[in-house]
């Protein structure tokens, strides 16, 4: 029986700092998406299914913790496309550089932020009119 | 001369040979669901409302259907990469392993297929 041997990518022992960190909610939020991607799945099937199934659906998304769960998609969604696009400039060997890193990571971070805040702000104001 | 050992080489040890395509294929899957994900975002955005017979109206038009339906996929594919290398990278017994990436990939034909049908559904639909 071999030895259980460490697995990468050893969290344990690196110091917490922005990039480990963006990293990982990276992963994070891929793996919100995947699940956003069931409900979205649900949400097409509920709309073809008829009148009573899409309304059914809609109950739930507009219930509280459907609402919470929501925004937290809309900014799982904003955050992973806007560091999949530094991850992109990083493929073709574009900002790599310390200061650049950092201030595209923090750009990712704060612009999912406030995307996400003005998006449900629209929705919100748009609602009430 | 090889620098790999004789218990490496006959475990099938090294190089998976394999890894460049599911790379290049998250990478390019990532690239075309920049514009398929905001068009999806900003289309229910600029909807008046998300009532039965608006969001079918809107999913009945042939540009929104065809363009729905290539949203769903290749999000299913970039998905499906992501998860595969999650649980590539986290769950440990090649036994666990197996049935997990199994399991997933059941999953994503489920709700790759369902989304389809259910769009094709609106959009063939009088």
């Amino acid at each position: 029986m071999p030895l259980p041997r460490p697995t990468s990518p050893h969290w344990q022992i690196y110091r917490w700092q922005i990039g480990n960190s963006l990293s990982i909610l990276h992963r994070l939020t891929g793996v919100a998406l995947a699940l956003g991607l069931i409900a979205l799945c649900y949400w097409f099937v509920a709309l073809a299914s008829g009148p009573q199934s899409y309304a059914a659906a809609m109950r739930v998304f507009a219930s509280p913790l459907g609402m919470l769960v929501m925004v937290g998609w809309t900014f799982a969604f904003l955050y992973h496309l806007l560091n999949g696009v530094r991850h992109l400039f990083w493929d073709v060997g574009m900002g790599y550089e310390r200061t650049p890193r950092h201030a595209s990571g923090w750009l990712a971070v704060l612009g999912a932020v406030g995307l996400t805040l003005s998006v449900w702000a629209f929705i919100w104001a748009s609602h009430r009119s | 001369m090889s620098l790999r050992s004789p218990l490496g080489r006959v475990l099938g040890l090294g190089s998976a040979k394999e890894g460049t395509g599911h790379w290049l294929a998250q990478r390019v899957s990532a690239v075309a669901l920049i514009p398929l994900t905001l068009w999806f975002m900003f289309s229910l955005l600029a909807l008046p409302a998300l009532d039965y017979a608006t969001v079918r109206a809107w999913l009945s038009y042939p540009l929104s259907g065809f363009l729905a339906v290539l949203l769903i996929a290749v999000l299913t594919h970039h998905s499906y990469l992501g998860t595969m290398e999650v649980i590539e990278d986290y769950v440990p017994s090649a036994g666990s392993k197996f049935l997990s990436l199994l399991f997933l990939r059941f999953l994503y034909v489920l709700v790759g297929g369902a989304s389809l049908f259910a769009i094709l559904r609106v959009a063939f639909s009088p």
